[in-house]
């Protein structure tokens, strides 16, 4: 059942509105087994949540980006946790990861313009008892993003209409 | 005195082109009729290609292909279909399986001698016998068998000329594929006679059987009789690259590299360099990329049997390749007189049975190579032209 765990994944990721009835022909299974899996998958946090991949620039026009090295130090039986989670409690803040290498934490902060970002991240990053310090880089322009190419689709098909 | 060859004036063009001029010049036409994968080929194979040309690789290379190339084939040959060859003397690159085919046969045919061939199969098995100056003698499946042959079918066919017998599976245009099981029995009728196999296993990283493709080759005593022809199109998605090889008994791929050598040189470096960065990354992670295409492939497949079973087209499961082959006996209509209809109609392409041999009348080729999309736009489209031949 774990290969077929891995191929629903793989369908809902690419898209998750695909019905249960239409996973099911493809998979070669049951309707039911369909849901039961996808209940499996939801409920051991495989699947975290459905959400959708937005051209944001196009609907709000300036939202800005901007992935921000953190250097931080950890704490005593906490290590790097409990200074990530006073941050990635911002609404702001999109995600958070810990880095190996030359600093701490990638932060990666969206807001309407840059000096909003700026002014987030020197009034309320910065300030963050154990951060010692930030550098902050703003995205200009993404050529790829969650494995999609933005501007550019080389899947048309420039194939013959038939062909052996 | 007429001034072309008469086998090559004698041979029909290939009747899926026919098609195609209709199919390209009509717009808003959905097409199920390639026979190329819809993926592009993975970025680091095409970016080593690019490298090889940066950095000056433009020129010929031995005859035998790249060293680290055969060595590389030899190598997944080995770990994903238990073939042992020796990567010097066993293993030639070729410009596409298709090279592969014409210089076996050339290298093996005396005029007249017969070759065997499952019907319906690959177009260009039968003009290359042809051509190589033997003669087609055509093994006829159907779906009740599941488009396989049997000790039974072959061994009628047998005569003192007979030198070799094609054995396409996974198959196009059928999809079908012959598991060890059924391989053995063949390998019992043929063991003991000098009938050299050509296996052509080009689909071979494309079977939807639970089980990997088992190689005609693998099975006691059938290696020195046997040469295997693959290629990089199918499995890595390089149609355009033309790039196959074949592995065999030193004798035939010996005689095959000298036709090679006089008439092709060798494969062109670049695509050599990206089939090589193919085979290397993939000896490396278990091919994922083959694998995740692979899911994709069946999950299509899947869903379009049942869409062509549900409508009243009955489609024998086809357990490999990236076709199916539905019967189309339901509508009352021959199979290019279906495929002309549909174009006309609702605008959707496949190819005809008959393309692939008188036998493979009654029946039509889809290819599920395309989107989901793509393909549930098509079937809405054959849907209604069914229901509307069912009921008229």
């Amino acid at each position: 059942m774990l290969d077929v765990k891995k191929e629903i994944v793989e369908i809902l990721a690419k898209d998750a509105r695909t019905p249960h009835s239409e996973m099911a022909v493809l998979l070669g299974i049951s309707q039911e087994q369909v849901a039961e899996l996808v209940r499996q998958l939801e409920e051991e946090k495989i699947i975290v949540c459905y959400t959708t991949v937005v051209d944001w620039n196009r609907i709000s026009g300036d939202q800005v980006q901007a992935l921000i090295e953190v250097r931080v130090t950890p704490q005593r039986d906490r290590g790097f946790d409990a200074i990530a989670q006073r941050i990635y409690g911002f609404s702001e803040v999109k995600s958070v990861y810990l880095m190996s290498g030359g600093y701490d934490l990638t932060v990666l902060v969206e807001g309407n313009s840059m000096k909003e970002v700026a002014f987030f991240v020197a009034e309320k990053l910065s300030t963050i008892d154990g951060v010692l310090s930030t550098a902050t880089h703003f995205v200009l322009r993404k050529y790829k993003d969650n494995g999609v190419f933005m501007d550019f689709d080389e899947n048309g098909d420039s194939r013959l209409a038939v062909s052996p | 005195m007429n001034r072309l060859n008469h086998t090559v004036e004698a041979t029909p063009p290939s009747g899926i082109r026919k098609f195609f001029d209709v199919v390209s010049d009509m717009e808003g036409a959905i097409s199920l009729g390639v026979g190329e994968p819809d993926f592009v080929t993975p970025w680091n194979i095409r970016e080593a290609a690019i490298y090889c040309l940066e950095k000056g690789g433009t020129h010929y290379t031995s005859n035998w292909g790249t060293k680290e190339l055969r060595e590389a084939i030899a190598q997944y040959m080995a770990q994903r279909f238990h073939l042992s060859y020796h990567p010097y003397s066993q293993v030639l690159v070729t410009v596409g399986a298709s090279e592969g085919i014409d210089l076996a046969l050339r290298a093996i045919i005396n005029p007249g001698e017969e070759v065997l061939l499952p019907e319906p199969s690959y177009v260009s098995y039968a003009p290359g016998i042809q051509f190589a100056g033997g003669v087609p003698v055509g093994i006829k499946t159907n779906m009740d068998k599941q488009f396989r042959i049997e000790p039974d079918d072959v061994l009628p066919l047998i005569t003192d000329k007979t030198k070799a017998l094609i054995l396409p599976y996974p198959n196009n245009p059928t999809g079908a594929v012959m598991e060890r099981r059924h391989l053995e029995e063949l390998a019992t009728a043929l063991r003991g006679r000098d009938i050299i196999v050509i296996s052509d296993e080009i689909y071979a990283e494309l079977t939807y059987t639970g089980t990997r493709h088992v190689s005609i080759a693998e099975l006691d005593g059938m290696r020195d009789n046997t040469v295997v022809l693959s290629g990089f199109s199918k499995s890595f998605a390089m149609t355009g690259w033309r790039l196959g090889y074949a592995c065999g008994p030193k004798d035939i791929i010996e005689s095959m590299f000298k036709i090679h050598q006089y008439t092709m040189l060798c494969a062109p470096i670049m695509s050599q360099a990206g089939a090589y960065e193919g085979l290397r990354h993939g000896l490396e992670n278990g091919f994922a990329d083959v694998e995740k295409m692979r899911r994709e492939y069946n999950r299509r497949r899947r869903y379009l049997v049942k869409a062509f079973n549900d409508m009243g087209l009955t489609c024998f499961e086809p357990l490999g390749a990236f076709y199916t082959f539905p019967s189309i006996r339901a509508t009352g209509l021959g199979s290019e007189e279906f495929c002309e209809a549909l174009l006309r109609e609702e605008k959707v392409a496949v190819v005809p049975g008959t393309a692939f041999g008188p036998s493979g009348e009654g029946h039509v080729r889809c290819s599920y190579a395309y989107s989901l999309d793509e393909i549930k736009r098509a079937l809405e489209r054959m849907e209604r032209f069914v229901a509307r031949r069912k009921r008229g």
